[in-house]
């Protein structure tokens, strides 16, 4: 396998030292080329299983590999996008984007390659605004273009659409497809959207709460594009709605009783 | 536009009453001298060139002082910002040592170095040095933990993270800091040329005061005053503003 998740866990104390479960027994395997989703609702720890991908958060135990090398710090093998799209201000997108580049290619080669991956995100035509010149959807494709241009093995994604509208977001789904089919990179993607994880994934890792497990792991064969299979689509929305169900209600319930406590 | 109307308004009534109060002689023309005799005192002063070596003195002086104060500034607020201990126990002391008046330092200074120049740079320095320090420590404690995760995914450590995120996220404060140090180091210069010798505008202002020559210091004065307004506003500020809308700060 090519991410192999063993035994991850991962708590931390609270304010009044009680340990809390972020993570609790984490067992995953992926292989190479296929983009996951992981789902679950806020509170589940997916964007920490990720941080902890990326190299960003420490374990509390187990460990992580990705092609056989264990993981312990963050590294170009790896680009991340956030949720926000985290490009330098005071750089221009052609300078942002050539950021990694800038130790191991010449000048000229680094903006080379940052102009083909913002071309893919077609935003060929941008590349000496500034970030505050760019809309949000525009500037979140600059962030996809930057982490492509490390040219990593794997693409990690924590809720990179989460903060925009429903338009751009649509749009973008469609691009990160296209750019998933050519490049063939290995996704991990985290959302809390159900529809979004199956519009997108070839499978579907739904977290629990409290402590964040693992429920359900969930292969999505539909064939693509999937905008005409409408009703396998709904289906499979059905049975992880049953699941997540018990999660929000779970959620909601703490959070009233909390309400009530003080 | 409206306030540019109503500022208009109110110097022009300003200006009106003091000259027609001079000339019906409201009050005596060495407590107060008139507008025009202020203006022909500096129109003198500038064809004699007294005021123009007068000014040349005191940039001397500040370009000095404030650009020595803007990088020991710098480097102790970078020093506090990325040391814990430093900041707990320096910290302290500079916290302490801002709200001390430069010119406090003067008679220190005059004993280390003599009732000179140096004396003078000395004091104008400890104005600007404190405050661009504490906000060169804000400054770099307030980067958003974001850009560095970003750029820790992208292979940044260590001194390149520094110089090339870190430094550069923290300049909205590097900004602001250098307006305060300025603002800070210029009443420093006015206060320590008063007292020191020539040549410089705060050692004119004293000169004249000593000759009753009251034309001069409310000259000198407004050139003190308009020198503050202009690099204020159309420097600092002007760039403070560009830097917070590009970094994208603006609320």
């Amino acid at each position: 396998m090519f991410i192999e998740i063993n035994d991850v866990n991962k708590h931390y104390n609270d304010k009044e030292n009680r340990p809390v479960d972020v993570l609790k027994d984490i067992n995953l395997s992926v292989e190479k080329g296929q983009f996951v989703s992981i789902l679950g609702p806020s509170g589940c720890g997916k964007s920490t299983l990720l941080s902890i991908v990326a190299g960003l958060t420490k374990t509390s135990s187990g460990n992580i590999q990705i092609d056989g090398k264990a993981i312990t710090k963050p590294g170009k093998d790896r680009g991340m996008v956030f949720q926000q799209a985290a490009l330098f201000p005071w750089l221009t997108v052609m300078e942002n984007v050539t950021f990694p580049l800038k130790k191991e290619m010449k000048k000229k080669d680094a903006e080379e390659t940052a102009l083909k991956y913002l071309q893919m995100v077609q935003l060929g035509k941008y590349i000496s605004h500034y970030p505050h010149e760019l809309s949000g959807g525009m500037q979140q494709r600059v962030a996809i273009a930057r982490a492509l241009a490390m040219n990593p093995e794997t693409l990690l994604m924590d809720e990179p659409f989460g903060a925009l509208d429903e338009q751009t977001r649509t749009r973008l789904h469609g691009q990160l497809e296209n750019i998933w089919t050519e490049t063939k990179k290995t996704i991990l993607f985290v959302t809390h959207s159900i529809s979004e994880s199956i519009k997108l994934s070839d499978r579907i890792i739904v977290m629990g709460t409290k402590p964040g497990i693992i429920l359900q792991d969930i292969t999505v064969d539909i064939p693509r594009p999937r905008e005409g299979h409408k009703k396998e689509m709904l289906e499979i929305e059905d049975h992880i709605m049953k699941y997540l169900k018990k999660e929000i209600d779970k959620v909601v319930s703490e959070e009233l009783q909390y309400a009530n406590s003080h | 536009m409206q306030t540019a109307i109503k500022r208009i308004i109110f110097f022009a009534a300003i200006i009106a009453f003091w000259e027609i109060g001079s000339r019906l002689e409201l009050w005596h023309p060495l407590i107060f001298p008139s507008l025009s005799s202020v203006f022909s005192a500096l129109v003198e002063g500038f064809q004699d060139k007294t005021l123009i070596y007068d000014l040349i003195a005191s940039f001397k002086r500040l370009a000095v002082g404030l650009t020595i104060s803007l990088i020991i500034g710098t480097l102790i607020g970078i020093l506090l910002g990325k040391s814990k201990t430093a900041d707990e126990t320096l910290g302290a002391v500079i916290l302490a040592l801002q709200s001390v008046p430069s010119i406090v330092w003067l008679p220190i200074a005059i004993m280390w170095f003599g009732l000179n120049e140096k004396a003078v740079i000395f004091v104008t320095i400890l104005g600007g040095t404190f405050v661009m320090a504490l906000n060169m420590r804000t400054g770099i404690k307030n980067v958003s933990p974001l850009y560095i995760k970003a750029a820790q995914t992208m292979g940044a450590t260590g001194i390149d993270l520094f110089t090339r995120v870190i430094f550069p996220a923290s300049i909205p404060y590097v900004v602001t800091g250098s307006r305060l140090a300025w603002a800070f180091a210029w009443r420093a210069l006015m206060a320590g040329e008063l007292l020191s010798t020539g040549p410089g505008l705060g050692y004119t202002l004293r000169y004249a005061s000593d000759f009753g020559r009251m034309d001069i210091v409310i000259g000198v004065m407004i050139i003190i005053g308009a020198i503050g307004m202009i690099v204020d506003q159309f420097i600092f500020q002007r760039i403070e503003k560009s830097v917070i809308k590009k970094w994208g700060l603006e609320s």
